[in-house]
């Protein structure tokens, strides 16, 4: 019990000497870095994959360690999108702004400046003038703050609220889509400020920066997977101690922790918000790599995608949820860009792109119904600790006798 | 001795229904307590009251020398000021060792932060081995209590009971499901534990309860019926006509 950290979570080390080699590897392959047999596309596909392995860990700190069935953490993934895209586009803007006005022959004001911007980035949504919300966007360093600060605030609020009266199962989950259904119906708003349904564009070119999208995807890349690396630490960190015997207590038998003295609700805020920093800021780094972000992207269905590549890929343990985002996105990617070879059945061909969310929905029923420890458990079989399946009903007093000896074998 | 927990004048009902019923209980600092009835008596729902899960309608709780009201505080706050409560049905952590369900349990701070950087010391440890070994649990510190048997699952629930160091143990049903060796083990165990604090356990087992050898409070529909020794009670005619006579 008092060996160091490393020493109780051998995963943990396993896990980071992978991610270690994986990024090498891409480095190595890269165009931008080596010798150009990855390209560079497919380097940003690798780094935003990253990403939703991060917040895939974030849902199974929530989920799978805490058993709190949050469908609306893509909410915070997205925010964390916006608040970085904010700074990136305003700063771009600026930027191109200050080097047309250099052409007139009196030197701009920083009132024009500003109006310049403005009408370069709301002029879509028919207006020119800033919204409150954009007060700090010309900040780098503010606007990273509020990376973390806003949905990490409104994780805060919507948690105590739910919390405090005791919601949980499903009726969370049902708030929770209700929260990032609400949440993306207002950005699609002309008005709310965030240019509608448009969204923030352009987010693949860093202001100042004159490196090439080969270099500037590797640096995201590596930016991901330091990201991941961190995230991964600091959950595994989370979950071994009194900490983490603590959240799994309340997802397992919430009364009892309650009567044990400890404050439920408060331990489920923390974790609820803590997970909603970690998904926010691999929105942060997400986002730059996909060069745009809508209110499309935190539709409610993204949440449940969430939900599905951590069921398929082993909740309750975090490599599992890595393994999932990594599989299921990836196949995702693969199946829906034309690369998967249709299947010819003669009467009708199957053409991937239309079926690959039939295959997706009947490969999460059945890691539901016959491997609920997903892709993750096949590492016990490794692993060799099978643990003993006791988790069926109760045999009752009478026959309490029989589970001692099933207990022996 | 002082009073530890009083329980004045209260009630309690559910859709019109009322489950307790100008209840009044007392039980002073290390007193053992068996309290007995038939199904629907209120035993459990007494417990839910105490432990703060129920909001009577109407009554007083009070707790320990200054008096202090239960009924404002939240559950988790009615247990760290000293009521630990055990469950009908063995209610562990099955997905945990003992060693972690144990140390869980210890008195220690309970706000998230001191618990996000908790580690077990030595002492801890040493603690939870002692309180294993009272339990009978010692050499299974390290299996996953979902392994334990029955009767080893109630034992490890009293065990948390204890290393939450109470001042009151209210624990319902404690042998159910076990062997006579196994009853006999937890007879001694909560004897023990009533020698420093009080006890209130709830049994259906008279023969249980007369091992108990204390005094036995006698519920019927929300209310006592009777409240003596164990021969006191069994020889009352109210008792006889609603619980023993049946």
């Amino acid at each position: 019990m008092n060996r160091s950290f490393v020493a109780r979570n051998p995963s943990v080390l396993i896990f980071l000497a992978l991610l270690a080699l994986f990024t090498l590897g891409v480095t190595i392959l890269s165009e931008g870095f080596g010798v150009g047999m990855v390209s560079t596309s497919f380097v940003k596909t690798l780094g935003k994959t990253l990403c939703l392995c991060l917040v895939a860990v974030a849902m199974d700190l929530i989920w799978g360690y805490a058993g709190i069935l949050s469908l609306g953490h893509f909410a915070f993934f997205g925010l964390g999108g916006y608040m970085i895209g904010m700074w990136l586009m305003y700063e771009r803007t600026r930027l191109i702004v200050v080097d047309a006005l250099a052409q007139g022959q009196l030197p701009p004001t920083p009132q024009e400046v500003v109006d310049g911007i403005g009408n370069q980035i709301f002029g879509v949504v028919g207006s020119s003038d800033f919204p409150v919300i954009w007060s700090f966007a010309d900040s780098l360093t503010l606007q990273l703050a509020m990376v973390v600060l806003v949905p990490g605030l409104l994780a805060l609020v919507f948690g105590w609220l739910a919390f405090r009266s005791r919601v949980t199962g499903v009726y969370l989950s049902i708030l929770t889509q209700a929260m990032t259904l609400a949440l993306a119906l207002y950005l699609f708003q002309n008005d709310s400020g965030l240019r509608g349904n448009n969204g923030l564009s352009g987010l693949q070119n860093l202001p100042g920066v004159n490196a090439s999208q080969d270099v500037v995807s590797m640096w995201f890349f590596w930016a991901s997977a330091l990201a991941l690396g961190l995230g991964y630490l600091l959950a595994a960190w989370v979950v071994s101690g009194k900490f983490g015997s603590v959240i799994r207590g309340i997802r397992d038998n919430e009364a009892r922790v309650r009567f044990l003295g400890y404050s439920v609700e408060a331990y489920k805020l923390a974790m609820f918000t803590l997970t909603a920093c970690i998904a926010a800021i691999a929105g942060a780094l997400y986002y730059p790599q996909a060069g745009i972000i809508n209110p499309a992207e935190i539709a409610p269905i993204a949440s449940i995608y969430l939900a599905v590549w951590v069921a398929i890929g082993g909740r309750g343990r975090l490599y599992g949820a890595v393994i999932g985002a990594a599989v299921v996105s990836l196949l995702s990617t693969w199946f829906t860009g034309g690369q998967a070879p249709d299947v010819p059945l003669g009467f009708y061909t199957i053409k991937w792109v239309d079926w690959w969310l039939v295959l997706l929905g009947l490969s999460f029923v059945g890691v539901t119904l016959f491997a609920p420890q997903g892709i993750g458990g096949l590492f016990d079989l490794i692993s060799d600790r099978l643990r003993p399946n006791r988790h069926g009903a109760d045999l009752g007093p009478d026959q309490g006798s029989l589970r001692e000896k099933e207990a022996q074998q | 001795m002082s009073t530890l927990l009083e329980v004045s004048g209260v009630s309690v009902s559910f859709d019109g229904f009322r489950a307790i019923n100008n209840l009044s209980f007392r039980i002073a600092d290390a007193e053992m307590r068996a309290v007995i009835g038939p199904n629907g008596a209120g035993k459990t729902t007494f417990m839910d009251i105490v432990t703060g899960k129920t909001k009577p309608d109407e009554g007083r709780v009070l707790w320990g020398e200054k008096s202090v009201s239960l009924l404002k505080m939240s559950e988790a706050k009615i247990a760290q000021a000293g009521v630990g409560r055990k469950f009908q049905k063995p209610t562990v952590f099955e997905d945990q060792s003992v060693q972690e369900n144990l140390l869980m349990a210890l008195k220690k701070p309970r706000g998230w932060l001191p618990v996000l950087s908790y580690r077990p010391s030595e002492e801890d440890l040493a603690k939870v081995a002692t309180l294993a070994d009272d339990i009978g649990l010692g050499d299974a510190l390290l299996r996953k209590s979902g392994e334990l048997s029955h009767g080893q699952k109630q034992w490890l629930e009293i065990g948390i009971l204890l290393a939450q160091e109470p001042r009151l143990l209210l624990v319902d049903e404690p042998a159910a499901g076990m062997t006579p060796e196994e009853r006999e083990k937890t007879t001694d165990i909560l004897v023990e534990a009533a020698k420093t604090r009080a006890v209130v356990v709830v049994e259906h087992d008279m023969e249980f309860v007369r091992r108990l050898n204390c005094k036995v409070t006698v519920l019927h529909e929300g209310s006592v019926l009777a409240e003596g020794s164990l021969d006191h009670v069994t020889s009352n005619q109210d008792v006889i006509d609603v619980y023993l006579g049946r």
